[in-house]
């Protein structure tokens, strides 16, 4: 007989009881096939099954459509009755992880001392414990890149999925890119007394000495790597090897247009598969992006425009810009609680130019192809991950997005957290239900 | 003002010994010349004495007595550095020398109001959070007020030390005399009329103390306090009361030199150096609150406000410091130019003739110039931007000389004054016209004398009997020479001495090289060569002289030029939007009120209000807006925000200081007004920042863009004041050499509050002739229940802390505002009747927000408090409907009560849910019309409407965008035209905003692209 469970979705007293923090447990890996069916099903690439049913089994989708054929067999078929299923989404950019109180110092562990560290590696210090975790995962945040910060060349990152017992568990590609951070390119002005000639030579020529002092290191690099051999091994040179066999990825953090060109000449000079990350002014240069076929990682679009004059709504639009152009992006935030917010930076997005589904994208397909982890995830197709949110609503919308299931490698994932349960302390104190 | 105190200054004795070995200097250099001429009887003489009575009389010249009398071939007459007549008809004393100004004019030379000429250098100092920690009083040794930055006692006359080198410099551009003060703090002294001779200090100081200044800047203070303009301004309140205070000579305070200097100055002409039209208007009120007209020093942007200058009825010292063009041929660069900065760059020499045709009084100064020898192709291009030259004129004599009371002395060309006088070639302010001398007190000191004889006109030449007809052409300074055939010659005149080349064929090789002497009754000769070698005589004479024409400073006819904005920034107003009667039909409301959310239902404003809500309207003579398909809501009231705030949001250099007030630096020209119009909100609450216990006086906007400070104010409102709990204000995050402000943890916080309301306690009981002291003024306020408090606060033990104390002081907490933890304590809230303004779904920025939920909105507002949701930030404050939104999604709570924490909720907290806030007849026409469901990210205001005036509408945004496009097309080009000209440009750096944040500490807020140093570093 087929065990058929029908959940009314929406109401999370079925799941569990409540557990503090310590005993909410990552999930064991998926026993069985699982059937989502009667669901609204965005498969991340622009279509939409409605009425669709999904299927997956040994953590990987085995089918999607409107005609499923459900096995009658032992089989856990979960009717969703119109809900929202989408992929799970993923943070582009981020300190997840890597960071628990942003002003306590003891527990920033993002950025290193000195310039030049590409041998630095976030997931030996991604935890897996950070109670940030369970909060993105209830907005349907399901995988994240966690990032080193600061200094020129700040170190290696890698994609996690946030339901782990530890870093190792939770490594999703590990080390798939280095991290630059280009120093800023404009003139500036000088808040202790602006002088006509000096400070803006002066900015713009430091920042441009420090890039060539980071591509000086990768000729240097390049050279390095050339020989087999080495009396002395140089382990930042061997840190950087999977750029120039481009199994590994630049990410070029950068905003402006002049960076923006620098960053593209960078990709030309070494042949390397270059990421801009920032992207605030690409709209300005979607030609350039375009012929050197860079993506663009674009952080926040809940900002204020650049300057005064900018359209007051410029970095809400600028991803419908991109799209327009045909270059590839994906959207992200900035921080590490604040991903929460993902779906709703898409969600601007979609309000300023894109196409829902387009949006949707920005935050799971093409983060995906820009992570370089498209053939595991990004999308609802058949064999990729069962990275899977369900919800009630429109995800991108606040109004409307309440997630009611996520599975990670077809793992149903729980989807307390901490919130949810100081909520329900509360709620206790006063008597509420 | 009693000198014997002054003199123990130690800086005095300093100056005195400084003065000694300079008189040495000066008796062995430079100046011996001027030395001897005009010893002073009790110096001793180191030779024969040489007493001077000298007598001049300068004759046949054009006499311009002043802008209004101009003399014709005039004779002026100057005996011992005075003068003695003027006139066509004047008598020639018979000692007089006889200086023949046939063709010259004569004028009075000019009047500086504002300079620091002969003042010691200024080392300005950056205040809080300087490298040695913190520093809360004066460190200026002896009997002085407790604040460093008021140096009321400090008098120039006492400092000042003449200095050739830039008297020199101002002579050259026509100054005679300036009024002289330190620029240094908020009050700085006095001020010293002193002329610009090259004398001792004894015979140039002409009135030792004229003018009392003062600024809203600290300069060299190296205190904290005041960090903020907000500061600043409470601090010159406090100094106005305490002086008045001290006249009473009060036992306790003992002597105050400071505050007695204050009040000796009083009488004197009172010069604040505001330089900028925001700053101007917020000093003529101080000034308006003690009854002290002050002349207001300008920056150079008052021109953009004229009507508000004129109404400040002070008169104006203009600065002529036009802002180069910046060089905007790199396109990426020239991005981060704003329009503002353009356009202010093209409508600065439009100032002067600005303010003379809105009649507002003012002077012409050389102050801010970078180099003073631009100050007359300055005067020149205000003239060419329709300044009157009579006016200039009137501005560089009269108007200063008699603002600082010495018309009497100087300013025009009258008997009895300074003879300080202008010899020029011609009219002072025409494009050529030379400065030949510049006479200060009755001494020459030449400018530039070359062509002070005119050699310009036809000549006959004879060399050894052959007569050469040759013209002299060019100026009189630089002449040049052609013979009868237009070849091209060679003349150079040195004084007396003239070398003439006359070539007679173009290539040069036949030729005369002429030298000789020009004399006394213009005839010339000498001897010369011609090209064979053979040696002559030659001899000139004039046949024709030179006609010069006429030659005035160039109007410029026909210049484009851009249009004043309402506020003056890219998406400013031309003309103001009117209030209009509207009627917004068929639209889906949210009334906020008992009647819920009608759908298909018409809203008529009218008068700015909220005339009739119902269906199927008339609309009579309102413009119909169609509302189908759309919803209309009341605007968003953002309860934290630090927006259109100038010059800092925190005054955190003390535990207390509810003397400040943000009312005081409102600034209309933020771009976050019409950011946030755009995204639906109408009111904001503009609060001081959380770095102390008890901060600054709020104050509530209404976001009337293009308005001024006073007219974005909401009328009629109940004040408000932020205070602050927890880590920000025991300095928890903000570095090592910070910990020793009290207090360090939460239980001081709780000490302060109880010292400061004793304090306030005692103080309200205290007897009629106390010390009004402001800061416990608005603290007696809050306990009468006059003033209401906001409170910044996180975690429970404090919130609860704070509520006792008030209980412990009989008042309530109004509000709090952030309050994430207020979820734990929201039933001990309601006990106290606090309100809770929060933020949706902040966390883990910092220790204290380790426990902030989402849900936390929601359990306050079902445990029944009323609960606002904020923004404390520029950027979210757009989107505030979204973060109510957010209720909606973590807590389960209802549409219509999420959009209330953004609208009626706010309005109730801050006491004005009787005017703002919901839909319902009579209250404010404050709207927002949304495209879709006004909880959805999808959600856009069409249009914004505040007192019934659009102020955002999507349409006209639209088209404010291509106008800016095409303004800075238009000044880009005009600016490369002056490049290209060969006019100086500068590096065009990014224009800055100010974005302030209660929270700056924390990584929660994304920092500015143009933000260099993390906007201010201790913000929140």
């Amino acid at each position: 007989m087929n065990k058929i469970c029908s959940y009314i979705l929406g109401i999370t007293a079925c799941s569990l009881q409540l557990q503090a923090q310590e005993t909410v447990y990552p999930a064991r890996p998926q026993q069985g096939p699982i059937y989502l069916k009667n669901a609204t099903i965005h498969v991340g690439n622009g279509q939409v099954i409605t009425g669709g049913t999904i299927g997956f089994n040994g953590g990987k989708i085995i089918a999607v459509g409107n005609n499923v054929p459900v096995p009658m067999d032992d089989v856990k078929v979960l009717d969703l009755q119109g809900q929202h299923v989408y992929p799970g989404l993923i943070a582009p950019e981020t300190t997840l992880g890597l960071t628990e109180v942003a002003s306590v110092r003891a527990t920033n562990d993002y950025q290193e001392v000195g310039e030049i560290n590409p041998s630095v590696r976030s997931i030996v210090s991604y935890n897996t414990d950070s109670k940030v975790i369970g909060t993105l995962r209830t907005n349907g945040i399901l995988l994240a890149h966690t990032v080193p910060q600061g200094g020129l060349v700040s170190g290696s990152s890698s994609v996690v999925q946030l339901d782990a017992w530890n870093w190792e568990d939770a490594a999703y590609k590990t080390d798939n890119a280095i991290h630059f951070n280009m120093p800023r390119l404009m003139a500036r002005s000088n808040p202790f007394g602006a002088t006509a000639s000096g400070p803006g030579t002066d900015a713009v020529k430091a920042a441009m000495a420090k890039i060539e002092e980071v591509k000086r290191f990768f000729r240097a690099a390049q050279g390095y790597l050339q020989q087999p051999q080495h009396t002395a091994t140089n382990l930042k040179y061997e840190a950087v090897k999977g750029l120039f066999d481009r199994s590994q990825k630049l990410f070029i953090h950068c905003d402006l247009v002049k960076e923006m060109i620098v960053a593209a000449d960078i990709a030309k000079e070494f042949n390397f598969d270059v990421v801009i990350v920032g992207g605030t002014d690409a709209w300005l240069i979607p030609e350039v992006l375009k012929k050197s076929n860079i993506p663009v990682v674009l952080t926040q679009q809940h900002s204020l425009p650049v300057t005064a004059d900018d359209d007051v709504d410029q970095p809400y639009k600028t991803a419908a810009q991109l799209q327009q152009a045909g270059i590839l992006f994906c959207i992200s935030n900035e921080g590490f609680w604040q991903q929460r917010n993902l779906p709703f930076n898409a969600g601007t997005a979609a309000a300023y130019g894109l196409s829902k589904e387009e949006a949707l994208s920005a935050v799971t397909l093409n983060a995906a192809k820009i992570l370089g982890i498209a053939d595991k995830t990004g999308s609802l197709e058949v064999g990729k991950d069962a990275n899977i949110v369900v919800s009630t609503g429109d995800i991108l919308d606040m109004k409307s997005s309440v997630i009611t299931r996520a599975y990670i490698q077809g793992r149903e994932v729980s989807l307390e957290d901490k919130h949810k349960q100081l909520y329900e302390r509360y709620k206790y104190k006063y008597g509420l239900n | 003002m009693k000198p014997d105190l002054l003199q123990q200054r130690p800086q005095c004795y300093l100056s005195r010994l400084t003065y000694a070995r300079r008189a040495v200097l000066a008796a062995i250099g430079l100046l011996v010349a001027g030395f001897s001429a005009r010893a002073q009887e009790t110096w001793p003489v180191n030779g024969v004495a040489d007493p001077k009575n000298d007598c001049y009389a300068f004759t046949h010249a054009t006499i311009v007595k002043d802008a209004q009398t101009t003399l014709s071939n005039a004779t002026l007459v100057i005996r011992d550095g005075k003068i003695a007549a003027v006139g066509a008809a004047v008598t020639i004393p018979k000692d007089a020398v006889v200086i023949d100004c046939k063709g010259k004019f004569i004028y009075p030379s000019f009047v500086d109001a504002y300079s620091d000429y002969g003042m010691p250098a200024v080392q300005r100092r950056g205040g809080f959070g300087s490298s040695t920690g913190p520093q809360f009083l004066s460190n200026t040794k002896g009997a002085y007020g407790w604040n460093q930055a008021i140096k009321s006692e400090v008098n120039a006359v006492q400092l000042f030390n003449a200095d050739e080198t830039k008297a020199k410099s101002l002579r050259e551009q026509g100054f005679g005399a300036v009024l002289t003060h330190q620029n240094d703090g908020i009050a700085r002294g006095t001020g010293a009329l002193v002329s610009l001779a090259a004398e001792r200090e004894n015979k140039t100081v002409l009135l030792p103390r004229v003018s009392a200044h003062y600024s809203f800047d600290k300069g060299s203070s190296s205190q904290d306090y005041p960090s903020s303009l907000m500061g600043t301004i409470a601090l010159l309140r406090q100094q106005y009361l305490d002086a008045q205070w001290y006249r009473s000579s009060p036992a306790k305070e003992g002597l105050n030199l400071s505050l007695q200097a204050w009040n000796d100055n009083q009488p004197l002409v009172q010069v604040f150096e505001a330089n900028d039209k925001w700053n101007a208007l917020r000093a003529d009120k101080v000034g308006d609150e003690f009854g002290v007209q002050y002349v207001i020093k300008a920056g150079g942007n008052e021109y953009q406000r004229l009507p508000e200058m004129a109404a400040t009825k002070a008169v104006f010292i203009l600065p002529l410091n036009y802002p180069q063009a910046m060089d905007v041929e790199d396109p990426n660069d020239a991005r981060f130019v704003s329009l503002a900065d353009m356009k202010h760059w093209e409508l600065a020499p439009t100032a002067a003739g600005a303010f003379e045709k809105a009649g507002i009084p003012f002077c012409l100064s050389a102050t801010d110039l970078k180099d003073v020898k631009t100050f007359l192709g300055n005067v020149r291009k205000a003239i060419a931007y329709g300044l009157s030259e009579q006016k200039a004129l009137e501005a560089l004599t009269k108007a200063p000389a008699t603002l600082i009371k010495a018309y009497d002395k100087i300013g025009s060309l009258d008997a009895g004054k300074l003879a300080n006088f202008l010899i020029t070639s011609g009219p002072v302010f025409a494009e050529n016209t030379t400065i030949h001398q510049n006479w200060v007190q009755g001494i020459r000191y030449a400018v530039k004398e070359d062509g002070w004889k005119d050699p310009r006109g036809s000549y006959n030449i004879t060399f050894n009997n052959t007569t050469y007809p040759v013209e002299i052409k060019g100026t009189p300074a630089a002449p040049s020479l052609v013979n009868k055939d237009s070849i091209a010659g060679k003349i150079e005149i040195d004084g007396q001495l003239v070398k003439l080349i006359i070539n007679k064929t173009k290539d040069g090789q036949q030729q005369l090289r002429l030298s000789g002497a020009i004399g006394p009754d213009n005839t010339w000769n000498g001897s010369g060569q011609d090209e064979k070698g053979t040696y002559g005589n030659w001899t000139a004479l004039q046949t024709k002289g030179f006609t010069p024409k006429a030659d005035t400073a160039k109007k410029k006819a026909s210049q484009e030029l851009g249009k004043i904005y309402y506020p003056f920034v890219g998406y400013g107003y031309e003309t103001l939007p009117k209030q209009e009667d509207i009627l917004i039909r068929n639209a889906t409301v949210w009334t906020n009120e008992k009647e819920g959310k009608l759908e298909g239902t018409d809203v008529l404003v009218r008068n700015g209000k909220i005339a009739q809500i119902g269906k199927g309207l008339s609309a009579g003579n309102a413009r119909v807006v169609d509302g189908t398909g759309k919803h209309l809501t009341p605007g968003i009231l953002d309860e934290h925000s630090h927006i259109a705030i100038s010059r800092g949001v925190n005054e955190g250099t003390q535990s207390v200081t509810s003397e400040v007030r943000t009312a005081d630096v409102v600034n209309p020209d933020d771009v976050n007004i019409y950011r946030q119009l755009s995204g639906g909100v109408t009111s904001s609450h503009l609060l001081h920042g959380s770095a102390n216990t008890i901060g600054g006086q709020s104050q509530l906007i209404k976001l009337r863009w293009g308005a001024n400070a006073e007219q974005l104010k909401f009328q009629h409102w109940d004040g408000f004041i932020k205070f602050a709990l927890g880590e920000n204000v025991k300095q928890s995050n903000w570095g090592e050499r910070q910990r020793t402000r009290f207090p360090q943890t939460r239980m001081g916080v709780e000490q302060v509050l109880a010292d400061a309301f004793t304090r306030a306690k005692d103080y309200e009981k205290a007897g009629a002739n106390k010390r009004r002291d402001l800061e416990l003024d608005a603290l007696v306020e809050i306990l009468n229940k006059k003033r209401f408090i906001t409170c910044h606060s996180y975690v429970q033990s404090e919130i609860n802390m704070l509520m006792k104390t008030a209980d412990r002081f009989g008042f309530k907490v109004n509000t709090f505002t952030h309050i994430l933890e207020g979820y734990k304590v929201a039933d001990k809230m309601k006990a106290h009747g606090a309100g809770a303004s929060t933020f949706a779904d902040w966390w883990a920025y910092k220790m204290e927000v380790a426990d902030a939920i989402p849900q936390n909105a929601t359990i306050m507002q079902r445990v029944g408090l009323t609960v606002a949701i904020n923004s404390d930030d520029a950027e979210m404050a757009r989107r505030l409907n979204q973060e109510a939104a957010k209720s909606v999604k973590y807590g389960g709570m209802s549409e219509e009560d999420a959009l209330k924490m953004v609208t009626l909720n706010p309005a109730r907290l801050l006491h004005v849910a009787d005017r703002i806030g919901s839909i319902k007849t009579g209250k404010d026409a404050d709207l927002v019309l949304w495209s879709d469901h006004p909880l959805s990210i999808y959600a856009k205001p069409e249009k914004t409407i505040v007192d019934g005036i659009v102020y955002f509408d999507k349409e006209k945004d639209l088209e404010l965008r291509a106008r800016i496009a095409a303004e800075r097309a238009r000044l880009t080009a005009k600016m490369l035209g002056d490049k290209k000209q060969g006019m100086p440009t500068q590096r065009p750096v990014p224009s800055r905003e100010e974005i302030y944040h209660c929270e700056d500490l924390q990584a929660g807020h994304q920092h500015h692209i143009l933000d260099e140093h993390g906007a201010e570093t201790f913000n929140q």
